[in-house]
């Protein structure tokens, strides 16, 4: 059994509608895993189950074997670090840091030992008088993530963390909080709604949509293998058109072209998919050939490092990215070929 | 730049407007004419010592303070916790209830105070003091709940759910997290139920009997009989309290929010 288990957990404001619906997640010890998914699609309500913020309508929550589906939020012993930091405005840093371990009626030198360790682990050895609002955006960041290791908790859950930051910091703070949650060898659960984010950051994510988690792996294996077409369309594959399976890895498309698929095979899968970098575009060479399907471009939009095409195809519409040592016009006849072992198969 | 001269001088205006009046007064209690009029002939502080020596004024201020200090307590020991819920928790009818809350704020004071009267003086017959301490105490809540209630509506719910994940329980967040943040509401609310209160003509008229008579009330019996500068002067010292109240207010509450 994994160090964290959430089995068929349910949960409903209005026990009509569902906002999770047979959620089942099993993190392993020292784990960093990532909630993906857009707003709405159940990632924040997820976190705050596992924080006791919410208790779920079914199922069951386990950590270190313990069931602790019923027991209160105070006594869970997670740290939690918020969008909005909250921190206590009336509190300093080192107050703010050790709020936990006074509540846990710590030896006052063992206290302070603590808060100046983790102080120092997070960067924030000179801040400790300071109140809340005399600090950066990142530095508050930084004592929400303090407040929530010092208590040594089982589990640290971080809801889109980043979110409020600038781009650089942000980068900057991706690489700190996994520097630290290495260091501490804490098992974390990290929600956000940016890809690239959690991909850097992860060793497993799940992306979920509508209540369900829809592909549960590592960033690789997301990145490259999508299950299934949302998770396909989440990942940036822009391109989607209907199959007929013909056989094993062989696959009709609408005007007959044949499409060949080095990649998993799946019974009752028909949804080719392929990302706009991964298709190889050369002018029309009136040959039909697998794999190769020809159209005429309608749009060409200029994304700095190439040009995006968007090509008027006999199974569709397609976009395909080309670097600038060959350019398109509209209005332009090009063939569009799309390598085996790049086409995906949901 | 004109525009802003114009500005200026209509603001001048109203200000006159309102401080001229107060101005007089102050001048007044100082005169030696034995009627309040302006300009003042002399100059004498025995309208000050007269007020010190009326044992009617000195009664009627004492309690007027008794009541308004304790009702406002009152207000606020159940009134922080009622805001809180109101604020916080999924209360069935919450808008409506809010409205309620600002109904006698709305509702003429004479209205109120004859409401009051019929219940608590001569449906349940409350002793005298209890009555007006219970009607003031009425009087005060509302200010608790609205100006309390919009405080904690501002303050970020993350912080008592963040404090629960460290450890504590619903109770200790809200002494240990919500209070120390809601104290300028808490102070704000209590100036203005504790004036309300100090200040309030009808719901004192009504509620008080043979021999309890609070200040507004017997300031009001003093002119009907004298018109003598005694009043101006008791008017110069109740500003002067409200003064230094809101001076001592202003200080802790910005000490409070540095710290």
């Amino acid at each position: 059994m994994s160090y964290v288990e959430l089995k068929d957990i349910r949960v409903s404001y209005d026990n009509k509608a569902n906002i999770l619906k047979d959620l089942n997640l099993s993190i392993e010890k020292g784990e960093l895993v990532s909630l993906l998914g857009p707003s709405g699609c159940g990632k924040t309500t997820t976190l705050r189950v596992i924080a006791g913020l919410i208790e779920p309508n079914d199922g069951e929550f386990l950590v270190d074997t313990q069931n602790l589906t019923k027991v209160p939020v105070h006594k869970r012993e997670f740290g939690m670090v918020f969008q909005s930091y909250a921190l206590f405005p009336h509190l300093t840093i080192k107050e703010n840091v050790a709020f936990g371990l006074k509540l846990r009626k710590e030896k006052k030198n063992s206290i302070e030992k603590k808060v100046k360790d983790i102080l120092a682990i997070t960067g924030l050895e000179e801040l400790g008088d300071r109140y809340p609002k005399q600090l950066s955006g990142g530095q508050r960041q930084r004592v929400a993530l303090a407040r929530a290791l010092v208590i040594e908790p089982k589990l640290l859950l971080l809801d889109e963390p980043l979110s409020n930051l600038d781009a650089k910091l942000r980068l900057a703070m991706r690489i700190e909080i996994k520097r630290i949650q290495r260091q501490l060898g804490i098992t974390s659960v990290f929600v956000t709604h940016d890809q690239e984010e959690c991909f850097s950051i992860s060793d497993r994510v799940a992306v979920m949509n509508k209540g369900v988690i829809e592909q549960f792996d590592t960033p690789e294996e997301i990145y490259n293998n999508p299950k299934t077409e949302f998770v396909a369309r989440f990942i940036g594959f822009e391109n989607f058109f209907e199959l007929t399976p013909t056989e094993e890895w062989n696959y009709k498309a609408i005007d007959g072209t044949v499409f060949h698929s080095t990649r998993d095979w799946e019974p009752g899968k028909h949804t080719g998919t392929i990302r706009p970098d991964d298709i190889e575009i050369t002018r029309n060479s009136k040959q039909t050939e697998n794999n190769m399907v020809s159209g005429i471009i309608k749009v060409r939009t200029f994304l700095g490092k190439s040009y995006q095409y968007e090509v008027e195809t006999p199974i569709g519409k397609l976009l395909a990215n080309k670097t600038d040592d060959v350019v398109y016009q509209v209005g332009d006849e090009v063939t569009l070929s799309m390598p085996s072992h790049k086409l995906i198969i949901v | 730049m004109r525009k802003n001269i114009g500005l200026k001088i209509f603001a001048g205006l109203v200000f006159a407007f309102l401080l001229v009046p107060l101005f007089i007064i102050i001048v007044t209690s100082f005169g030696t004419n034995s009627t309040i009029q302006f300009p003042i002939k002399g100059f004498t502080l025995d309208w000050y010592s007269k007020v010190f020596d009326n044992e009617a004024f000195m009664d009627s201020f004492f309690l007027s303070l008794q009541v308004a200090f304790f009702a406002t307590l009152l207000a606020l020991i159940i009134g922080v916790p009622a805001a809180y819920s109101l604020a916080r928790h999924k209360v069935f009818g919450r808008n409506w209830i809010k409205s309620f809350f600002l109904s006698p704020t709305i509702v003429p004071g004479l209205v109120v105070g004859y409401a009051m009267y019929q219940f608590i003086v001569i449906k349940f017959q409350f002793p005298i003091i209890q009555g007006l301490f219970l009607g003031h105490f009425l009087i005060c809540l509302p200010y608790v709940i609205r100006v309390v209630g919009s405080t904690i509506e501002q303050l970020d719910f993350s912080i008592e759910e963040v404090s629960w994940t460290l450890g504590c329980t619903k109770l200790q967040a809200f002494i240990k997290v919500v209070l120390p943040n809601i104290t300028s509401g808490i102070f704000a609310s209590f100036m203005l139920a504790f004036i309300n209160s100090f200040n309030n003509i009808p719901v004192s008229q009504f509620l008080s009997g043979p021999g309890v008579t609070m200040l507004p009330t017997s300031l009001m019996n003093y002119i009907e009989y004298n018109y003598d500068p005694s009043v101006s002067a008791l008017s110069v010292i109740l500003m002067l309290g409200t003064i230094v109240l809101m001076y001592v207010i202003e200080k802790t509450l910005g000490l409070a929010s540095i710290s």
